[in-house]
């Protein structure tokens, strides 16, 4: 038990003097997400129901590769962010800080085997 | 880790039944959550039955009556019954507000449920302890912070100026915003809540005030400021139609002019 002031324990240890920019790469990432989505589903649904030769031929064209690309970088790292706000939302102290780890771990994970797999069709 | 159960000794159990009155044809039924912290009992739910064509119009005048002609043990705040002091927020009806200004033609329901603000610490019965709430509003320096020597007369604002002021000076603190707000449930220990953060973009909005920078600087935290998912629950419930979300929306807006 600690006889703190109703003030003290208000105000804590103070302002982090971060999340600007968080809530900043959100807006932009979500904007992107906006354009990319519609984009993603249209090529890919383009590229659908043909053959396995024909579908490598589509996706070693440079617009449903890229559009690919960046559909998967921009998604996972928007993901990325939305998991770190809820997991700061739910879990506090070592768990938080694990779980953190986990997840950035599995979204970079994600965008390198992602990355991979399209490249290696593309080429 | 949140808890998402509530603790055994805060299981609600079935209360007292008071007798209706006799005579009465327009009788409503009313129950009540109540909470002695004398008794060491769980908290329980009383239900109570009024005569309303004896009964003022609003949610107020039924506890009054109640505590006047029935139980006199029955605990809540009220002040000036106008919507003013906001001591009688309670939640009504599944709804966050003054029990002063809402009346009890607007309760759809034919059973009338009252009980305390939502996630707070009860102190008896509908009296939530309101200590960290308070100790957060005045983390925020609700006072006008000036650098600039006082002038002989008066700080000068223009009438556009003071009229950005509207619709954040009516605020009267009563929690209701905050404590319908999930993110304030789950991490009110940091998260300032909507009504602190309401007055402090008053405070920052204000043409007069000079410390607008140390102000951001202070908000400028994942936890202070940016649990705010934007859930609406706040603006939904202001008994006074206020809208903290967008005051708070305006912050963050501020916080990116000034990086980005």
């Amino acid at each position: 038990m600690a006889y703190l002031t109703d003030r003290k324990r208000a105000q804590g240890t103070g302002s982090g003097r971060q999340g600007t920019m968080h809530h900043w790469q959100m807006l932009v990432s979500s904007i992107l997400l906006v354009v990319l989505v519609p984009l993603f589903v249209l090529t890919f649904g383009i590229g659908l129901g043909g053959t396995y030769e024909e579908t490598l031929a589509y996706f070693s064209r440079p617009f449903p590769a890229i559009v690919t690309a960046l559909c998967l970088i921009v998604g996972i790292l928007h993901f990325k962010r939305e998991a770190e706000e809820a997991i700061e939302d739910y879990m506090h102290g070592v768990a938080e800080r694990l779980t953190f780890i986990a997840v950035g771990a599995l979204a970079y994970t994600l965008i390198a085997v992602a990355l991979f797999a399209l490249i290696k069709i593309a080429l | 880790m949140v808890q998402f159960t509530l603790p055994k000794n805060s299981k609600i159990t079935t209360g007292k039944t008071w007798p209706k009155p006799d005579g009465a044809t327009n009788v409503r039924k009313f129950q009540i959550y109540r909470w002695n912290p004398d008794d060491g009992k769980n908290p329980s739910v009383d239900t109570y039955f009024l005569d309303m064509d004896k009964c003022g119009p609003m949610v107020l005048d039924a506890l009054i009556k109640i505590k006047n002609e029935i139980d006199p043990t029955l605990t809540f705040r009220r002040s000036c019954r106008e919507g003013i002091c906001g001591s009688c927020a309670m939640n009504i009806d599944g709804i966050n507000t003054l029990a002063c200004i809402y009346g009890m033609d607007e309760i759809k329901s034919a059973t009338v449920k009252i009980y305390p603000l939502p996630h707070m610490p009860v102190v008896k019965d509908l009296i939530p302890d309101l200590t960290h709430f308070y100790a957060q509003h005045a983390s925020i320096m609700p006072w006008l912070e000036t650098k600039t020597n006082r002038p002989a007369k008066e700080w000068k604002q223009s009438i556009e100026d003071r009229k950005k002021l509207d619709g954040l000076y009516e605020c009267v603190m009563c929690a209701s915003c905050s404590t319908s707000c999930p993110s304030y449930w789950w991490n009110g220990d940091r998260y300032l809540g909507p009504a602190a953060l309401l007055h402090a973009y008053r405070w920052i909005i204000d043409s007069r005030d000079e410390a607008t920078g140390e102000r951001l600087d202070e908000l400028e935290d994942p936890f202070k400021l940016y649990r705010c998912h934007t859930i609406m629950n706040c603006a939904k419930t202001c008994p006074k139609g206020l809208n903290p979300a967008e005051a708070i929306a305006n912050i963050k807006k501020m916080m990116i002019d000034r990086a980005v």
